[in-house]
């Protein structure tokens, strides 16, 4: 249930590096606005391999290095926190750009009337940003999260124990390849089911009280 | 326009993308590139370099490869999902659902592992003409890349297909096309049209997929990254120029894809 564990750490460390992101992205001062701008591009057009490899080794690397600074003995970090720590960064451009979409597609009036009753940002975010954009984002946050449980199968090449990497040593070791990639596919596939479900009742939940609209397709 | 007015808007449009903190931000981006040019070690660089070419362009034909055997496969996925009759409707969907739910990674292992080992023990396959490529590493590569692709396209097109309205095809057939004509010069092209925005990301999303195979040792790009890793003991270098050419592929397929839209006369309601 590793997997399971990490896809849910890193999506939550994404969603609010995404909210933070699309908050900066958004309303921040010119140069939050780049370097955010930079961080959504880069991590979106590299491959989520090649920087897991790179933050897993640079990043367990640069905090030994702090900590050696610091005067204490190197640690070895849990692969746990380091999977999550990776994966949170990674869904956290995605997020950011979904939450960015989101927001942007609130009416303005909502948030001018906010300002208006002289909210406080905080208390703007919190009672009429983060619910109004909810039912435009719960698709693309969906998307992400099942996104998020695929790819804690990556981690299998940095030999985290999570359950494709288990499934290929019980293969590789009783010869029987076939019958254990299909239960783990089985087992993938019920989670995103079962997510599905979940994220349907959630949808309907946030788009209380507006106007159901007509399947467009 | 007169060319003074044209000058006059580029040197605005120029004004405002140079803004000071941008200036700011690429001299310390030239900075950081002279450091890692000069604190960083990249001897090995020629000696690799032609195998680093060759993984590129090995990267390259891969997602090409997957993308058009895909999106063959995709557009009769999509009309299936979108107009077919059940028994053609429900298997198209349960295809895009498990290739969809489950991670490529275990798909990939799956095919190459599991069909890799189960294809000796028949002696009609190993003695048929196929069994050289079979025993390769890269017709698994491409079959998964390939399935996986068609899956998610499949799953696109059938929204496109779906987002056509139904006018257009009326009218196709009021003008006396057959239902052949009419679903290739109106239906398919239409859907196409709408689909190329969401085809491009997941273009992308497939050159991102592609360094997966390295896992079954296939050698594209980052297969001669990880060894140029192993063999100099040299570890963030070559990751970063990776990321760097992955960068750069990206750039290519979005730069393409806006070419393709832009050709395209759109009016869409």
């Amino acid at each position: 249930m590793a997997s399971f564990e990490i896809a849910l750490g890193a999506f939550g460390l994404g969603l609010a590096i995404g909210i933070c992101g699309a908050w900066g992205k958004l309303y921040g001062s010119p140069m939050v606005r780049d370097l955010f701008g930079l961080y959504t591009t880069i991590v979106r057009a590299v491959p989520e391999l090649v920087l897991i490899l790179i933050l897993y080794f640079a990043g367990t690397d640069l905090v030994n290095r702090l900590i050696g600074l610091l005067g204490y003995a190197p640690v070895d970090i849990n692969g746990l926190v380091a999977g999550i720590c990776v994966l949170g960064v990674v869904q956290g451009a995605y997020s950011t750009e979904v939450l960015r979409g989101a927001i942007l597609a609130i009416p303005q009036g909502q948030i001018e009337a906010a300002r208006a009753y002289g909210m406080s940002p905080g208390l703007m975010l919190r009672r009429i940003t983060l619910p109004a954009m909810l039912p435009f984002a719960i698709p693309g946050l969906a998307n992400l999260w099942l996104i998020a449980t695929k790819d804690t199968a990556l981690l299998a090449i940095v030999g985290f124990n999570e359950l494709t990497q288990t499934t290929r040593l019980a293969a590789s070791a009783t010869k029987a390849y076939f019958t254990f990639f299909v239960a783990a596919g089985i087992l993938y596939l019920t989670l995103t089911l079962f997510s599905n479900a979940i994220i349907g009742r959630v949808e309907r939940w946030a788009r209380r009280g507006q106007p159901s609209i007509a399947e467009t397709r | 326009m007169t060319p003074e007015a044209t000058a006059l808007r580029r040197a605005a449009k120029a004004s405002l993308w140079l803004q000071p903190h941008r200036v700011i931000l690429m001299l310390a981006a030239v900075v950081i590139v002279l450091a890692a040019i000069r604190f960083m070690r990249w001897d090995w660089l020629p000696a690799y370099l032609p195998l680093a070419l060759e993984g590129i362009w090995r990267t390259v034909w891969l997602l090409v490869v997957t993308a058009t055997l895909g999106i063959s496969l995709a557009i009769p996925l999509g009309l299936a999902q979108a107009a077919g009759p059940p028994w053609l409707a429900v298997p198209a969907r349960a295809f895009c659902t498990v290739i969809r739910g489950t991670p490529l990674l275990l798909q990939l292992w799956l095919l190459y592992y599991g069909l890799g080992s189960l294809f000796p023990q028949f002696p009609w396959i190993r003695e048929s003409f196929l069994w050289p490529y079979l025993r390769q590493a890269w017709p698994y590569g491409v079959l998964a890349l390939t399935l996986s692709y068609a899956g998610y396209e499949g799953e696109v097109m059938r929204g496109a297909f779906a987002g056509v309205p139904r006018g257009q095809l009326e009218a196709a057939r009021a003008f006396g096309m057959s239902r052949w004509t009419a679903f290739r010069r109106i239906w398919l092209k239409q859907a196409l049209h709408r689909a190329l925005p969401t085809l491009a990301g997941e273009t992308v999303l497939q050159l991102k997929a592609t360094p997966l195979v390295a896992t079954i040792t296939m050698i594209d790009v980052y297969a001669v990254a990880s060894r140029v890793r192993q063999e100099t003991f040299v570890t963030y270098e070559p990751l970063l120029l990776l990321a760097l050419v992955y960068m750069a592929i990206t750039g290519v397929i979005v730069f393409l894809f806006r070419r393709l839209e832009a050709r395209i006369l759109t009016r869409l309601g």
